[in-house]
């Protein structure tokens, strides 16, 4: 689901260091203006092609914050999975974490192609270095809020993964093809589920519009900084990794929502959100990127929390892989005595 | 933090959409055993029944060709276009051959 400024800046994320490929090292010329052209073609760069560090780095850096987000994105609806109002719900909601986290492994998989290992990727997000989505960070108070969720964070993040089913690296793109088919599933139970409770009583529609003041901004905050602040971006571009920009991106979520939003009879909290007649689309108000940014780098309310669940399921599990590692190890060796 | 040699292999998953058709790579994943990955590949990969069969295969025992070897290695087949139905000119009223 879930991916925003993909671009993020991540100066401590040095920690991974991608392998460079065996034939890989002497960035000369030749292989520049080959992978120069394949990119300028629309051609895919697969694994074991040259490719610049740059491109490599930045790509082990986007893929693996989007893995992340996938994975920390499963904390907060999976707050609600013991208390969803019915069996209905409950069956609904633990499809969709599952689907977070396969497209988790996806991702990480697609990253690894590029000579990063699972444990530096897992060992960059647990020691806080590496970034991911922003919206996670923001709790999940009411149960309309996993309807929202999947309405508007999910919408949003349609709006960010189609284009990057069209990324110049091969696995990346195969992976978000993957995805994306997964997605539409997502929004529209969010959708379906604040639907519902809108019909319900007065209390569950405040509870939606509650929710929905709470998430439209932090969302429309997910597609990342401004492109006037985005330094990343045109070699994004021009790399065909990024294909539309933060602000394009954001225009047209806004207005694919808007409508929605009036289907669903709730108000979307910015007082200056109108129609533009000249411009062709809806006008929004300023997005705070301050608050944007501090939950970025830390301080959101719920960075320290998803960090430690994260880490403590993952710490909690390492008897289980220490264990089944060791069993396959055992039996491997045993069936090589008989085989002698 | 478990060290990289502690982590799990890793297995490259090919999955057969359908009776009849090819298996198709579709991804990789880490577990620790052939079952193991089976398993894994079944909950990953075919969790909307895109599957009725998968292969999966240690990612360390497959021989790829080399990418920088390209132009030699299929160069072969390049110039022998007499492989090709179209090399042939045949008199239109054979109709389709």
């Amino acid at each position: 689901m879930y991916t925003q400024a993909l671009d993020l800046p991540d100066p401590e994320g040095r920690s991974i260091k991608a392998v460079p490929p065996a034939h890989g090292m002497p960035a000369d010329a030749a292989l520049q203006t080959r992978f120069d052209e394949k990119i300028d073609a629309d051609r895919k760069i697969e694994p074991q092609d040259w490719m610049p560090e740059a491109y490599r780095k930045t790509l082990v850096r986007q893929i693996s914050q989007h893995a992340h987000s996938e994975i920390v994105g499963m904390l907060p609806e999976g707050n609600w999975i013991s208390r969803a109002p019915s069996l209905k719900r409950k069956a609904i909601l633990l499809a969709k974490v599952q689907d977070e986290g396969g497209h988790g492994l996806y991702l990480y998989s697609a990253a690894e192609t590029l000579g990063v290992s699972r444990d530096q990727l897992l060992g960059a997000l647990h020691g806080g270095k590496a970034k991911y989505s922003s919206i996670f960070n923001y709790p999940t108070l009411t149960w309309a809020d996993v309807g929202t969720i999947g309405w508007l964070v999910d919408g949003a993040a349609i709006m960010n993964q189609v284009p990057i089913c069209r990324c110049s690296y091969g696995p990346y793109a195969r992976a978000m093809i993957r995805i994306c088919k997964e997605e539409s599933f997502h929004q529209r139970q969010g959708f379906e589920s604040l639907m519902t409770q809108m019909s319900g009583t007065q209390a569950q529609r405040e509870m939606v519009q509650d929710s929905v003041n709470r998430w439209w901004w932090p969302v429309l905050a997910m597609f990342g900084p401004p492109d006037s602040d985005s330094p990343n971006s045109a070699l994004g571009m021009r790399w065909g990794i990024k294909r539309i920009s933060n602000d394009d991106l954001r225009q047209k979520f806004v207005d694919a929502t808007v409508p929605q939003a009036g289907i669903l009879r709730v108000t979307l909290p910015d007082p200056q959100l109108k129609w533009n007649e000249e411009r062709g689309h809806y006008d929004y108000g300023a997005i705070d990127w301050d608050e944007f940014w501090a939950v970025v780098n830390g301080d959101g309310p719920c960075n320290k929390e998803r960090l430690a669940t994260r880490v403590k399921a993952h710490d909690d599990g390492q008897w289980v892989r220490d264990a089944a590692l060791a069993h396959a190890r055992k039996r491997e060796a045993r069936q090589r005595k008989e085989a002698a | 933090m478990s060290d990289v040699t502690n982590e799990w292999p890793l297995w490259e998953v090919f999955v057969r959409s359908k009776q009849g058709l090819e298996h198709k790579h579709c991804g990789s994943l880490h577990a620790a055993d052939a079952q193991q990955a089976l398993q894994m590949a079944r909950d990953v990969y075919t969790r909307r029944m895109e599957g009725v069969s998968i292969w999966v295969v240690p990612s360390a025992l497959i021989t790829a060709s080399e990418p920088q070897d390209k132009a030699e290695f299929f160069e072969p087949a390049a110039d022998k276009i007499y492989r090709h139905p179209s090399f042939y000119a045949i008199p239109d009223e054979v109709g389709h051959m």
